[in-house]
Formats: structure tokens, sequence, C-alpha cells
């Protein structure tokens, strides 16, 4: 018998690793949202509400739930640009804040993009941010890093920091949170295809262009 | 107490002190599978490390092969309880080989990354206690295999 026990040992143990892993996996694993038909963006033009890049009233809607301290958030800006022209007219994305509280900057942040927008530069600061990502991420004091990005993006800077600190972006970026917090998002990026939520490994251009395919086919 | 009891009592301890390295690189392989290693809800150091291009090799997660050995340190220094002696030098070769690829992660986290995850921490922690332990066994005087 001692002559198998080390065998059963290490067999037992070995069983148990996967058997808890499996559990673990099957606990983690994320079950993708779906965003219900009355919050759902699709066929919404409203461009005062929301910043869209691409056509309007494209028939497929990217939306993100994005955070813009987050690296990840910042790896996938680049590829959804591209996607846009890839896809324009067919494909609008439409960015929403969701600053996360553990990222120490990311709410400046978000304010310094809905500031920019209050001036109709939603979208330059917003590629600033993620290009620029990994330096004020790191700052002592990113909003003087913010305050240069507005110069350099051509707004009116006094009023930029007026903004920064008015109601005006707060608002939107509390909207933005309220929305995602009711949809069930955790997590940055989160990423809707007409409503249906982008697997955590098909945020890749791949993944993406295979989700936008799909929309596009059951819309035609 | 014998030079050989003791010695087993040290292969015991390496046997449970590798399952805890299991229990830590099995909980990072299962995140790096769920894709929760791709976004950002958690610790941002922990992404930083996890979801950097260092944390894979070959599109494997860098955690499957922690696994991999923390099960292969466990496997060894079972059967070196039992007297293998065949085990007690692949129980070595392997300790030793994840406390250098341990020095090249605290590198990569300290000096390129400038970013450190606790579960790394944890792990490279238990790697240097089995480290420490394998240089504790007295030398053996049975060559043999059991």
């Amino acid at each position: 018998m001692k002559r198998y026990l080390p065998f059963i040992i290490v067999a037992v143990v070995a069983i148990a690793t996967l058997g808890s892993g499996a559990m673990l996996y099957r606990a983690k694993v994320p079950h993708p949202l779906t965003i219900p038909e009355d919050k759902s963006l699709s066929g919404k033009g409203d461009a005062e509400s929301m910043h869209i890049r691409g056509n309007a009233n494209a028939p497929v809607t990217l939306e993100e739930f994005g955070d813009f301290q987050c690296p990840p958030c910042g790896s996938i800006a680049g590829f959804l640009d591209e996607l846009v022209k890839e896809y324009d007219p067919h494909l609008r994305i439409v960015f929403r804040n969701y600053p996360l509280e553990n990222h120490q900057h990311a709410r400046d942040a978000a304010l310094a993009a809905e500031a920019a927008g209050l001036q109709g530069r939603f979208w330059e600061m917003h590629d600033v941010l993620y290009r620029e990502q990994a330096i004020w991420s790191k700052a002592d004091n990113p909003r003087e890093l913010f305050d240069s990005y507005a110069g350099m993006i051509g707004l009116n800077l006094d009023q930029f920091k007026k903004d920064m600190e008015g109601g005006k972006a707060r608002a939107r970026v509390d909207s933005d949170r309220e929305r995602a917090d009711s949809l069930g998002v955790q997590m940055t990026p989160t990423v809707f295809i007409n409503d249906h939520e982008i697997g955590p490994t098909d945020k890749t251009p791949d993944g993406l262009r295979a989700a936008i395919n799909a929309a596009l086919k059951e819309k035609s | 107490m014998t030079v050989s009891r003791f010695r087993n009592i040290l292969y015991i301890v390496v046997a449970i002190v590798s399952l805890a390295g299991l229990a830590d690189a099995g909980y990072l392989t299962v995140q790096a599978l769920t894709g929760e290693t791709a976004a950002c809800g958690g610790s941002p150091d922990c992404f930083r490390v996890l979801g950097s291009s260092y944390a894979k090799v070959a599109r494997v997660p860098v955690a499957a092969f922690g696994l991999l050995a923390y099960f292969s340190v466990f496997s060894f220094a079972t059967f070196a309880a039992f007297g293998y002696a065949r085990a007690r030098l692949f129980l070595t070769l392997t300790v030793g080989a994840m406390f250098l690829a341990t020095l090249w992660f605290l590198y990569v986290q300290a000096f390129v990354l400038h970013a450190y995850c606790r579960y790394c921490l944890f792990s490279a922690a238990i790697i240097f206690l089995l480290a420490g332990l394998v240089i504790a066994l007295p030398p053996s005087q049975d060559a043999s295999d059991a």
C-alpha cells in the first residue's frame, strides 16, 4: 500500500486542483449583459445627450463604458477609431464615462473630457487623454496637464477651467455612471454592440469586427 | 531526531507550502482564462502586471506555467518524502528554475512595469521559502531509488 500512497496523494491533489479550478472558472466567467429595450440606444440619434463618433444614424451602435485611467480602455480606444472609419457609415461609437474609484485621477479626466465637450471638442480631448494616459496617470497634479491638453486642442482655457469645476460636466459624468450602474456594468472597458455586451476575450479588433458584422447581418 | 526523519519532515513542509503556491497560481490562471485581467475593476497595479505582455508566453498565461511548476514541486516533494531519490533531484532543479524565473518577474515588476501585483509577490515569497527549504535539506546518503 505504501508503495502506491505517493501516487494516490498526487492524483488526489491533481483532481482537487482541476475540480476547484473548474468551479472557480464557472463562478468567475462573466455572463454577458443585455441592454433592455427601454434603455436601448439603437435607432436613437440624439446627439445632444451623448458623445457619438461616426454616423449618428448608423444601424450599428457600439456603446463603450470607459475610464480614461484604465490601460485596457486606452488599448481599445486606438482601434475603435479605425473601426468607425472602416465601417463608415454603418457604425457609430457612443462613449460613456465610468471612472473607477480606485483610479485616483479618472474622475478628473472624465470631467476634463466633458468640459472639452462643452466647447465641442470631446473626442479631441478623449484621444489626447488616452494617448497621454501613462503621463497624467502618474502626475501629482494632473489638472495642470489637462489644462495644457486643452490649450493643445484649441479650447478657451478660462472657460475650460470654469467648466471643469461647473455642474454641467459633473452632471454628465454622473448621468453616465448612473446608466452604467442601472445596466449592471462593473468593469472597464465594457462594450455593447446593439445592446449586447461583448465578452472580455472578444475586445480585440477581430473580435469586435466579428460582432459588428453579425449585428450588420441581423439588421439587413 | 535522525537526519533522514528531519529530511522527510522538510519534504512534507515543501509539499504543503507548494499547495499555497498552487492555489495562488490556479487563481491567477482562472483570472487570465476568464479575461478578467484584460479589464479594469480590481487593483490597477495588478492589471498593469497581469495585463502586460510579460504575463503571457506564446499566448499562454505565465500563471499556467506557475500552476504546472507548483504541481511538479508538490509531486516531487511527495515522492521524495517516500524515498524516491530521483524526485529529490527533480525537486531541486524545479525549485531552482522557479527561483530564477521569480527573480526575472520581480525585475520586470520593479524596473519595467513599475507596478507590483500582490498575487505575484505572494508567489515570489512562497518560492523564496521553497528555495530556503530545499537549501536546508541535509544531503542524502542514499542514492538509490526506492
